[in-house]
């Protein structure tokens, strides 16, 4: 096909989705184009060295190429006076699909990694129910499970796009705070039910077994909604970093009240008001009040690539691709922009639109070598939509800086540089 | 498990494969019965009710040197803090510019203060201080914030009676879609 055949459906280079089935782009990553660049006539293809010798043989556990170890996540410098808290970030830019390896879940500690013998961790159950109860992992094991694809987002992800300047960044150092997996466990209310919540109660306690004891509240209507208690991530147990041997997962909302190491489950008529929904994890408004139980998180997408500190090297057509979700639904639409928001055209998206889970979009995008403003523009399916960055920020203001989600700018200069702006 | 529970559960197991619905159903109840006396030295919440407060008491006279040879090295001697997040003492949310958020400004209740360092502080050596050493401390910083005079006997009973300034200034969202 040529490149006078491409459909342009918005400003500045954008082209037809419908082009990605047949353009063979699937797969190109940035620094790929369209431009036919034939092979260097001196080079001969010739039988790679690897072709001539057997490999190692099968193993107990995989690894990946040594070639491909660069993919890290991302933690900041630890602080010695606060052991074990921090954060680590998943590498978007990197990643494809929709679900994120285990390896590379991003991480959020308040008081490190606990070490847990899963023989000797208990879940008690207790408080405003007819039998309190206290389980064993072994337990937990024999009853009936569920899997899920769900997306996790600390609740503090992109914060800083609530400040006054953009921060020179990544997809990942920005927005990393963002991961997908499938989910196993149970449904909370099998257990609850199992105890026999009393008619009085109103919420849980959810209480970890890290350092740091850390709990949250959640009203007991929606733990006994879509709530689960989850052993397994992506088909192993679940990691260490992620709550091992359970942590509580609750889908589309802050990654705080996804208790890890779950331990404890209080019902009570009132909630804990723990530290972490308090002083922490609460959004103060402008007029000075503070919302607190603010979980679910909001209809968000961003472009994973191109993205922040990548660069174009020539010109020619680039697969736009990035990531959309939302913590009331699935996703139903993503549109991108390469003109800064004057015009939009529908990226394809590429996943199972499952609820509360990531969803893969992509869209093919000439750049002619100008500048450009990339943006993408989230649709959920209860018809919520992306707000702009202004209007988010004039809604909330920039006291508290959680539950950031609105459309995030790159910007694409004539030398091909891209760097996160405020447009 | 009785006989008849068995059997409305065998049923509900039937009926929801026959309705091609994978999932929840399950026919054993497999958690152990615990007591709440139990449970005590397990369950650490201490909600704004008073029912999770402990034994044990003191002053922000006997916090004070707690908190220097515990506290101070994050929190600063005076609890001033050593970054944003660890700032305790001072602050106003009403303030012209953006406000600073602290103990003593924002939290909105006392039992939040005892339930997180009975939790969770010291950060290198969470819940190595007794009861009377966290009433202590917290009494310290609530004398601090000007919210406790020094010599209050800070226990179950007066920690209760600790109003915070912005016990108003929080709205809940739990509900909201």
């Amino acid at each position: 096909m040529s490149k006078q055949e491409l459909e342009k459906v918005a400003g500045n280079g954008l082209i037809n989705r419908r082009h990605l089935l047949g353009l063979g782009l699937a797969g190109v990553g940035v620094a790929a184009s369209s431009t036919l660049l034939g092979a260097d006539a001196g080079m001969n293809l010739e039988i790679p060295s690897w072709s001539k010798q057997p490999g190692p043989g099968a193993s107990g556990y995989g690894s990946r190429s040594k070639f491909a170890n660069d993919m890290q996540r991302l933690s900041g410098n630890p602080n010695p006076l606060y052991p074990g808290g921090g954060a680590s970030r998943s590498p978007l830019h990197q990643l494809q699909g929709s679900i994120t390896p285990n390896s590379l879940h991003f991480e959020r500690h308040h008081a490190g990694i606990p070490d847990i013998d899963p023989s000797q961790h208990k879940l008690v159950i207790h408080g405003l129910v007819r039998q309190p109860l206290v389980f064993s992992y072994e337990d937990l094991l024999r009853y009936p499970m569920i899997s899920k694809i769900y997306f996790l987002e600390c609740s503090g992800n992109s914060g800083t796009l609530f400040g006054p300047n953009p921060a020179d960044g990544t997809a990942q150092s920005i927005h990393g705070l963002v991961s997908g997996a499938e989910w196993t466990g149970i449904p909370l209310s099998t257990l609850l039910d199992e105890a026999g919540v009393e008619p009085e109660a109103q919420w849980i306690n959810a209480v970890g077994a890290d350092a740091a004891s850390m709990g949250r509240s959640i009203p007991l209507n929606r733990a006994m909604d879509d709530v689960m208690i989850a052993l397994f991530q992506n088909g192993e147990p679940v990691r260490p970093e992620q709550g091992y041997p359970m942590r509580l997962f609750v889908p589309g909302c802050e990654g705080n009240i996804s208790v890890k190491w779950l331990t404890q489950i209080k019902l009570s008529t009132e909630p804990g008001h723990f530290r972490d929904e308090t002083s922490k994890y609460t959004d103060t408004r402008l007029d000075r009040k503070s919302l607190q139980f603010t979980y679910p998180m909001g209809t968000k997408s961003v472009i994973t690539s191109p993205s922040g500190k990548m660069k174009l090297e020539r010109q020619g057509v680039y697969q736009v691709s990035g990531i959309a979700w939302s913590g009331r639904g699935s996703i139903r639409r993503v549109e991108v922009s390469a003109d800064g928001g004057r015009s939009w055209a529908d990226a394809m998206i590429q996943s199972h639109q499952s609820e509360k889970a990531l969803a893969r979009f992509r869209i093919p995008w000439e750049w002619s070598g100008g500048n450009a403003i990339l943006q993408s523009r989230a649709t959920d399916s209860q018809g919520n939509v992306q707000p702009t960055r202004t209007s988010l920020v004039t809604e909330k203001g920039n006291i508290s800086t959680y539950h950031f989600h609105g459309i995030q700018s790159w910007a694409v200069n004539t030398a091909g540089d891209i760097a996160n702006v405020y447009a | 498990m009785s006989t008849l529970r068995k059997r409305i559960t065998l049923s509900a197991l039937s009926f929801s494969i026959c309705a091609g619905i994978s999932g929840t159903v399950f026919a054993q109840s497999l958690g152990s019965p615990i007591s709440e006396s139990q449970l005590r030295g397990f369950d650490l919440i201490a909600p704004p009710d008073g029912s999770g407060y402990p034994e044990g008491g003191g002053t922000a006279l006997q916090g004070k040197i707690i908190f220097e040879s515990r506290c101070s090295a994050c929190h600063g001697m005076g609890g001033e803090g050593t970054s944003a997040a660890t700032r305790l003492v001072g602050g106003d949310m009403q303030s012209e510019e953006r406000p600073i958020r602290t103990v003593g400004s924002y939290w909105p209740h006392a039992s939040t203060l005892f339930d997180y360092v009975q939790r969770a502080m010291p950060a290198d050596a969470p819940k190595s201080l007794s009861s009377s050493e966290v009433y202590q401390v917290i009494a310290y910083i609530l004398n601090m914030n000007g919210i406790i005079e020094a010599s209050l006997v800070l226990n179950r009973d007066s920690l209760l009676q600790v109003e915070m300034p912005n016990k108003d200034g929080f709205i809940d969202r739990s509900q909201a879609l």
